[in-house]
């Protein structure tokens, strides 16, 4: 038995194993739509490199071994000190290993204003809602990862934002690996719901404890009400031995405004799928990204833009610095379909690849069934700036504090766009440092 | 022997402080086309050197070689500044010392605001000289005063460098950093294309004010108009990688009277 069917085959006996001391709940809707995830793994299995959508980020490695999707954490504050997660008043929740740890946690922002609690016990409360909830943006989803995560979903957030509620302070979600003592995986599952003209600013944070692998398999669903505004950002710093599958799936409706920020400080292979459908007229999508790779690290970001309806624009740019033998993959689609006249779509991917041995596979893929659109897309990979380096130089910047000037300069656009302050310093911070370290 | 010694020592140095800038028989060549080919010339403290020529003979090259661009590569000669030799230092490090050039083409740089770049250059170079750097409120003060010099709008400082800047305001902006690095040596490489009278002048005076005994400056250009505001000391002419003429100052008003052709006739007359 080669070492994915291994996995495939346990990951699930354990399913069957989980259902057989389930009682009465495994008729409810919630499990039925897991049993559906599990179905739907099963047919797919994991992706190989045949696959148009994996055909450069190969999980062979990912599967190779085993992770423990149940391991005990005893980690407290004084280990996540270590993690110097950026601090400021906020929304903050923690996750160990894909459990929700209320006692690391911090909800400040008022119940009139928003409900936020565990996937697990805003489940206990309402089970009809969150079932209803679950899985419904990415039920058409032919990914093995998203139904992987929808059957063995046990825990994440779920926040819902009453309608022309503007929650002041920000909800950051902290997923911490801890895999000290061995290989560890989760698979958070997030959903978050946004009324009409509800404002929100939420973020996501994935960092890993200890040497072990970790796995990640997270799924975050966003409902993106009429008129809302919604700033969503995604940060990952993980070990150098993390391995990462997300996705995010969002449906926007009219006169909505959806941020993305998604950016890659570290991890051994990462994989993000950003999917928005606008399903909507006068809505407007923004999606920012940024990576760095470096030693034989892996980012892989797809993203998609769906217009299905008329007036709407989405907005794209996503930025790399490459190292070492590190690889990156862009692949960006965006839809027009036949309704959605007068769409505007931008998209554009710039990488600065340092080093002969990195490589970066970009491909913008438009697929268009409108006639009155505007769309411009552009991808450009190339060194850094040998006029510029050489002008910073000669007003006596030495080559490494110009070379970092530059590239803090290419990403700055990106983090420009992080409005949630903390996460914005604390990513000038890291960038600075990755960027002084060679 | 001591005494010997000593009143060699001060021979040397006295020699060295007498020769801000002393060139040897440079030679450079950029994918293996030698466009440098032997250029003699000596600037000292307080002087200004013209170096004039007709379009592409090599002026832009000798600053660039004189500041370090690492494309060319120099297969001859040396150059020694303020008592060094140069040739063999880092870019950053010959801006150390107090070489400054002025860019024919002022590079634009997205992302990085004119002040924020130099108040990195600043702290590299008082770095280097082991001082320790300004704070922001000193290195504000000091900057203002110079962006006055220069007539430098305040708003120009918080963009991003000559990202959307007139030509004009390029070449200002490259005076402007002139003057807050207070380099011992400025090589202004065609300071004055693209310039209106107005700015001109203006760039004029804040090269001016800058001049001292300490100082020396050379100007690149190929038109008399900048030297009727700069007034050089000496001017040289430059073809075909050589300096085939110097002069005086009047040698500037000859040559816009009667264009480069007889120097080209004299060159070629002698083979
Ligand atoms: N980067 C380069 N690559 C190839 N040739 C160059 C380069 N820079 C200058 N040259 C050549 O060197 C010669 C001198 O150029 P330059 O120094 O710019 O002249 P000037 O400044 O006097 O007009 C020209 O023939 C020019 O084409
Ligand atoms: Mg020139």
């Amino acid at each position: 038995m080669s070492t994915e069917t291994n996995l495939k085959t346990r990951l699930i006996t354990d399913f069957h194993a989980r259902e057989a001391v389930m009682n009465g709940e495994a008729s409810s809707e919630f499990h039925q739509k897991k049993r559906a995830g599990l179905a739907q793994f099963e047919q797919l299995g994991f992706p190989t490199i045949k696959h148009e959508e994996w055909k450069y980020s190969n999980v062979r490695d990912l599967i190779s071994v085993s992770y423990d999707f149940n391991a005990d954490s005893s980690i407290g504050l004084a280990e996540l000190e270590d993690l110097k997660v950026p601090a400021q008043e906020a929304n903050i929740l923690y996750f160990v290993n894909g459990r929700y740890n209320a006692e690391l946690s911090t909800i400040i922002s008022p119940v009139e204003k928003v409900t936020i609690s565990a996937l697990s016990e805003a489940y206990k409360n309402d089970p009809a809602k969150v079932a209803s909830h679950f899985n419904e943006l990415t039920k058409d989803a032919e990914d093995a990862f998203t139904a992987l995560n929808t059957a063995f979903t046990q825990d994440g957030v779920f926040i819902h934002i009453p309608d022309n509620q503007s929650v002041e302070h920000p909800i950051i979600l902290r997923f911490v690996s801890d895999a000290r003592e061995k290989n560890v995986g989760s698979q958070p599952r997030n959903i978050i719901s946004v009324g009409k003209n509800a404002h929100v600013k939420l973020a996501e944070a994935f960092r890993t404890l200890g040497e072990q692998r970790s796995f990640t398999n997270a799924v975050t669903e966003i409902h993106v009400a009429e008129e809302a505004n919604v700033q969503y950002y995604k940060v990952q710093n993980e070990s150098d031995n993390a391995y990462h599958v997300g996705t995010t799936q969002v449906r926007m409706l009219d006169r909505s405004h959806f941020y993305a920020g998604t950016v890659t400080l570290n991890g051994k292979f990462t994989r993000n799928n950003l999917n928005i459908v606008l399903d909507g007229e006068h809505c407007d999508a923004h999606m920012y990204g940024l990576y760095f790779p470096d030693g034989s690290q892996h980012v892989d970001n797809h993203t998609v833009a769906d217009h299905q309806k008329p007036n709407s624009e989405s907005n794209e740019l996503y930025k790399g610095i490459l190292r070492d033998k590190s690889k990156g993959v862009f692949n960006g689609k965006i839809f027009v379909r036949p309704d959605a006249q007068k769409t505007n779509a931008f998209q554009s991917c710039k990488n600065i690849v340092l080093s002969p041995d990195a490589t970066m596979n970009t491909k913008p893929q438009l697929e268009i069934f409108a006639d009155d659109v505007k769309c411009s897309h552009g991808t450009t990979t190339g060194q850094i700036d040998e006029e510029a380096l050489f002008y910073m130089r000669s007003r006596g910047i030495s080559q490494p504090e110009a070379m970092s000037l530059l590239m803090f300069a290419f990403c700055a656009d990106v983090v420009q766009q992080i409005k949630i302050d903390s996460i914005r310093e604390y990513l000038e911070n890291v960038i600075t440092q990755k960027l002084a370290s060679k | 022997m001591r005494i010997t010694f000593a009143g060699n020592y001060h021979e040397l140095s006295f020699k060295y402080k007498s020769v801000m800038l002393s060139i040897n028989d440079l030679r450079a060549s950029i994918e293996g086309k030698e466009i440098l080919k032997g250029i003699n010339l000596e600037v000292k403290p307080g002087e200004v050197h013209a170096i004039m020529g007709p379009n592409g003979s090599g002026k832009s090259t000798l600053a660039s070689v004189l500041a370090g661009r690492e494309e060319y590569e120099v297969t001859g000669g040396n150059v020694v500044f303020d008592g060094k030799q140069i040739l063999e230092l880092a870019p950053e490090e010959r801006a150390a010392e107090g070489i400054f050039l002025a860019f024919q083409y002022p590079v634009e740089i997205p992302g990085v605001t004119t002040i924020n770049f130099l108040k990195t250059a600043v702290n590299e170079i008082r770095k280097y000289k082991g001082e320790s750097p300004l704070d922001a409120a000193q290195f504000l003060k000091m900057v203002r005063e110079k962006a006055k010099l220069v007539s430098m709008n305040d708003s120009l400082l918080k963009r991003a460098l000559n990202e959307g800047f007139s030509g004009g305001e390029k070449k200002r902006n490259e005076i402007f950093q002139m003057a807050v690095l207070e380099p011992k040596l400025a090589i202004l490489d065609e300071t004055d294309s693209g310039l209106d009278i107005d700015a001109l002048r203006i760039v004029a005076e804040g090269v001016n004010s800058l001049r001292s005994p300490e100082r020396s400056t050379i100007v690149v250009t190929h038109y008399q108009r900048l030297l009727d505001y700069i007034v050089p000391d000496y001017v040289h002419v430059l073809y075909k990688g050589r300096i085939v003429k110097s002069g005086p100052k009047e040698l500037a008003l000859e040559l816009e009277e009667k264009g480069y052709d007889w120097i080209k006739a004299e060159v070629e007359a002698v083979g």
